[in-house]
């Protein structure tokens, strides 16, 4: 799509749903938000970039396929689930820690993998459907 | 327990995780093959262990039921989870002889796994948004598997069947929502106890309807079954397989678990309901298959005719006709997925699954023949094949509630679908190939031959063996209904947790 206002507006837009997206995903900790929000709204990020400036350009800026985006988030949720079995928890419980004086838990890192995962799998739809599109187009 | 509750459903999802990274090498379908292995060896220790418990739950992140969620397995969960094993094993291996570079490069065999991963999720969640959640998985990676190996016929397919689905979705979370705001909870040994209590009644059998739309929709009943043979005879055919096989069945087991543990307080409204509409989807499947000329077609309106036979346990509620009712559910989808697996053979041999344009497999292909007779007489209901003690109790069971149209309607279908069924062997196996070809088994080479028969093999094997030693299976059925019907011991194992 060759629309100046849309490319334009797009820079600001696209960094600012980045943005928006990690916060919401740290927020989800203890409130309303979380991986699967976060994800939505980083791919919608790279959606309008998509949308703005061709898939191409979008793929570029992504640098990683989002099908290995997509394959990495799920292991990381899953290792996040699993690691408890070890240590005598029930599946998907969390796990804490402390590292230098903050605290650190599986529960974020299957919320990051819940975001990766989110964000792989809605991207590769839609840059497979835009893929279409400007072939059919 | 928690642990071997999950295990089954985490272990499909590390294997789809690792067969999508492995897409641009060679062992990726060898991956799918051991993961599947695995999967089964956990889903029999899963029915070990409530072959010794009765009923097992367990607590995800252990927060306590009814506020987590909750994996729950009786007799009817534990045996669906080992036939979805058995049924993933048996695909992966043939799909490796039918699933070429390119499906596999897009990744064919991790959506397989993850599809794998989410059936099982929903027949072991107790919880109703959980089963949502299982659902969306089933339709994201089965749109995926539609689409992949993808002819322009098949995005016709998957877009009707993705839109049918996604209205059932909707309708089911919709549904969920209501059923939350008027009762307060969505796990389901408590909704027991909170829609019996509801003052409301007749809002509880609003919301009872639309769940019953909404399975009903993937379940793929009168009359909202459509999508079904407009999509199951584009892609794959080990996606077919596995579609027929496992993926209603997902809706009927959620209409046998919510009907009979949920919604239970208004069963002369509900369940005549559900026998009409069992009735109705016996009839319309097998009459739409006479009308078919093409192998895949013809299998998927039979996949809807047996839905009803499922559907008919279910209204009855008698002790007897659940249990053929689960009876039938388990036979089923051996049946069905290996008829759909010989239809691949058959397309493979003889390039096409047009059955005016095939032909002369009996000569060239006896023992493809006899591969086919086995789970085709099964589904018609032959004695001793499996699928006619199946319909033998649920007939029964239809008498013995006094409703002799029912059985005869169940009768009725099944002869018509012996009319099916010997169309198939007339036009694929009986008469010569038209292009005057005598294609034979040997003419695949060795590797993917044995690949794609070996689980044909073992899928009739159990068949027969189901049809000649019943008794085993009958019982294990029986306990099954008992604890449908009588669900104390699920909601004691479930909310048993809270106080400590």
């Amino acid at each position: 799509m060759n629309s100046l206002i849309l490319s334009t507006g797009a820079r600001f837009l696209v960094a600012l749903f980045l943005v928006f997206s990690v916060y919401v995903l740290l927020r989800g900790h203890n409130a309303p938000g979380g991986g699967f929000i976060g994800g939505l709204i980083a791919a919608c990020g790279f959606a309008i970039h998509a949308f703005a400036s061709g898939v191409a350009e979008a793929r570029r800026a992504l640098r990683v396929d989002p099908r290995s985006i997509g394959t990495w988030g799920l292991i990381c949720a899953l290792i996040a689930g699993l690691m408890a079995g070890p240590l005598g928890a029930a599946p998907f419980q969390g796990i804490w820690a402390e590292i230098a004086g903050y605290k650190i838990s599986s529960v974020l890192l299957f919320d990051i993998g819940v975001y990766l995962a989110v964000i792989g799998g809605v991207l590769t739809l839609i840059f497979a459907l835009e893929d279409l599109g400007e072939e059919v187009g | 327990m928690s642990w071997i509750l999950a295990l089954p459903i985490l272990a499909p999802f590390l294997t789809a995780a690792l067969a999508f990274l492995l897409r641009n090498r060679r062992g990726s379908g060898w991956v799918s093959v051991l993961g599947a292995a695995l999967s089964l060896v956990l889903a029999v220790r899963l029915l070990l262990a409530v072959l010794e418990h009765g009923v097992i739950a367990g607590q995800m992140s252990a927060w306590p039921a009814p506020f987590g969620i909750t994996l729950v397995a009786d007799y009817l969960s534990a045996a669906m989870v080992l036939i979805t094993a058995i049924i993933s094993l048996a695909v992966a291996i043939w799909a490796m002889a039918e699933i070429g570079q390119t499906s596999t490069r897009l990744g064919w065999h991790g959506l397989f796994q993850t599809l794998i991963g989410g059936v099982s999720g929903a027949f072991l969640t107790g919880d109703l948004f959980n089963l949502y959640v299982w659902f969306e998985v089933l339709l994201i990676s089965s749109f995926g598997l539609l689409v992949i190996g993808g002819r322009r016929q098949a995005i016709d397919g998957a877009v009707k069947y993705v839109t049918l689905n996604l209205i059932s979705t909707v309708l089911f979370l919709c549904a969920a929502g209501l059923t939350y705001g008027a009762t307060g909870t969505l796990n389901m040994a408590d909704l027991h106890r909170a829609v019996a209590a509801h003052p409301d009644p007749g809002l509880m059998t609003v919301i009872a309807v639309m769940f019953m739309l909404a399975f009903g929709l993937k379940a793929a009943v009168f009359p909202l079954f459509f999508w079904l043979p407009a999509s199951y005879h584009t892609p794959h055919f080990a996606v077919s397989a596995v579609f027929a096989g496992l993926l209603t069945k997902v809706g009927v087991y959620a209409l046998i678990r919510s009907f009979t543990l949920i919604f239970t307080h208004d069963q002369g409204y509900t369940h005549q309901i559900l026998l009409w509409t069992a009735c109705l989807t016996m009839l319309s499947g097998v009459l739409g298959a006479a009308a078919q000329s093409d192998f895949r077609k013809i299998l998927s309106f039979h996949i809807v005719s047996q839905i009803g036979y499922m559907v008919l346990g279910l209204a009855l509620m008698s002790p007897l006709a659940l249990m053929g009712g689960v009876f039938y559910l388990l036979h089923h989808i051996i049946v069905k997925a290996n008829l759909f697996l010989i239809a691949g053979v058959s397309r493979r041999l003889t390039g096409s699954s047009d059955l005016y344009a095939i032909g002369g497999l009996y000569r060239s292909a006896p023992l493809l023949a006899v591969l086919f007779l086995i789970p085709a007489f099964s589904l018609a209901g032959f004695p001793p094949l499996s699928g006619f003690w199946a319909k033998y109790v649920l007939v029964r069971a239809s008498l013995d509630a006094g409703m002799g149209l029912v059985a005869f309607v169940a009768l009725l279908t099944g002869l018509l679908t012996i009319y099916s069924m010997t169309k198939i062997w007339a036009e694929a196996f009986w008469k010569p190939h038209p292009n005057g070809s005598w294609p034979r088994l040997s003419d695949i080479p060795a590797r993917p031959r044995w690949l794609m028969l070996a689980p044909i093999i073992v899928l009739a094997a159990m068949t027969v063996l189901i049809g000649i030693f019943p008794q085993p299976f009958i019982s294990f059925a029986t306990i099954g209904a008992g604890q449908l019907l009588d669900p104390a011991a699920y909601i004691e194992t479930v909310l048993r947790g809270r106080a400590s």
